[in-house]
């Protein structure tokens, strides 16, 4: 069985690599270039502790093939920051409200809830938690994780306001 | 879980992917979206040595709205048909429906191709095409012909596509202006296939119903049409007389296993109340 040859842009930085088509992009991105921030959960595509950003769409990386994802735009955690190392509004209003407990679905909470504020930015309750239904917590009880990104939400929107 | 090694293709042309099948008959499996493929391929339920993938086959990929019949191409994802403000105006069951199955990730990327053609008992768009009387299309090496959703299913997997072709769009009459539609999937979780579901479409005029169509997920390896259930409302006020006629007939078909989401008399219990939730629900939305 041949590789192939992927091309992606991961957080902003062209990737090219010869894979195994089989490899499946949580393995590439954690094992093959260090990217450890989106987790292997379940690796059944239940929890989503392995979401990513994907051409603009929240995926499952545990349940995509390295090659389908060929010429992707690719947004894991670690793209999320600012570039000056400051956290995103999401990532610090999960610190400031207590949005994580153990910290290992929070990748990919983060991750989902920054493309749902761009598919919502003013988001109710209700929608949050149908947002982030795909993305499961055994520790929080979703309440803070709710809170941080209805606080984030707030921030963002005040932000966008004032530019 | 790691799958099996495969050799991956993406051919951009219908022929060439049809092409693809046939010099790898028996060996080959398409890929749309990979929701379901993926982890059977992880589990070594599926063992393809062929992969296709029909990304990047744009004919594939849209929604086509006519003054009479609708066209959805098989590649296209559960978001878009959620996002199609044309379709949720004249067919409003499939994004109610696309809502209630997996959750926002797995819409992304899940097709309604997919959902239909690989005949999981437990995936919800067949019983939705049931429902409709949709034609599904199939392209082989011998060219085109179409099979009836409800003539489609033969048994959990089995189907009446052959291995050389691909389902590559559904086909649909488009439903009266005025009728009223729902569908009522009792899960466990989100993300969970249905305990029990029912899909009814109905319209009425002056006080009677003129036409009825009832359909069922996860209650029988297969998909249900239920016509005798359908028939009992048809020339009724929707009384509540007509409604346990309807509910009695939806029972009698179903033939659910006993598993994790309940045993089999709680399933058939729960179709019934999900069909009469369902037709209460059209009916309050017809006219």
């Amino acid at each position: 069985m041949s590789k192939t040859h992927v091309k992606m842009t991961i957080n902003g930085d062209e990737v090219e690599a010869l894979a195994e088509p089989r490899t499946l992009l949580i393995h590439f991105l954690r094992e093959e270039l260090g990217l450890t921030g989106p987790h292997i959960g379940c690796d059944t595509s239940h929890c989503g502790a392995c979401t990513i950003d994907l051409d603009g769409k929240s995926v499952k990386s545990c349940t995509i093939f390295v090659a389908q994802a060929q010429n992707a735009e690719i947004t894991t955690i670690e793209g999320i920051a600012h570039p000056d190392g400051t956290l995103h509004a999401l990532q610090e209003a999960f610190r400031q409200h207590h949005g994580l407990q153990c910290g290992f679905c929070t990748p990919g909470m983060i991750t989902r809830a920054y493309r749902l504020l761009q598919e919502n930015p003013n988001p109710t309750e209700e929608e949050i938690r149908y947002g982030i239904s795909g993305n499961l917590c055994r520790c929080t009880g979703y309440q803070n994780i709710v809170k941080a990104i209805q606080v984030a939400a707030e921030e963002l929107s005040v932000k966008e306001a004032a530019q | 879980m790691i799958p099996g090694s495969f050799d991956y293709h993406r051919p951009s042309t219908i022929d060439e992917a049809i092409g693809l099948l046939a010099s790898h008959v028996g060996d080959a499996l398409i890929l749309a979206g990979g929701h379901s493929l993926i982890p059977m391929m992880k589990l070594r339920m599926a063992t393809p040595e062929h992969l296709i993938d029909i990304q990047d086959i744009y004919d594939l990929s849209a929604i086509s709205i006519g003054a009479n019949q609708i066209d959805i191409g098989a590649t296209v994802t559960q978001a878009q048909l959620i996002h199609s403000e044309e379709l949720a105006d004249c067919c409003p069951i499939l994004r109610e429906t696309s809502l209630q199955i997996a959750d926002p990730q797995i819409r992304n990327l899940g097709t309604i191709g997919g959902n239909v053609a690989n005949g999981d008992p437990g995936n919800d768009m067949p019983a939705i095409m049931q429902l409709l009387d949709a034609d599904y299309v199939l392209q082989g090496p011998d060219g085109t012909r179409t099979v009836k959703a409800r003539a489609y299913y033969e048994a959990a997997y089995f189907t009446a596509r052959s291995e050389n072709e691909i389902l590559t769009s559904i086909r649909f009459t488009k439903p009266a202006a005025g009728h009223g539609s729902s569908y009522h999937k009792q899960k466990r979780k989100i993300g969970d296939y249905a305990t029990a579901a029912a899909a009814v479409m109905l319209e009425v005029s002056n006080g009677s119903c003129t036409s009825a169509s009832i359909a069922m997920t996860n209650l029988a390896d297969t998909p249900l049409w239920a016509e005798a259930a359908a028939n009992a409302l048809i020339g009724s006020a929707l009384d509540a007389d007509a409604i346990a006629a309807a509910v009695a007939a939806a029972r009698a078909i179903t033939n659910p296993a006993s598993d994790g989401r309940g045993p089999a008399e709680y399933r058939t219990h729960l179709a019934g109340i999900m069909v009469k939730r369902a037709i209460e629900t059209a009916h309050a939305r017809a006219g």
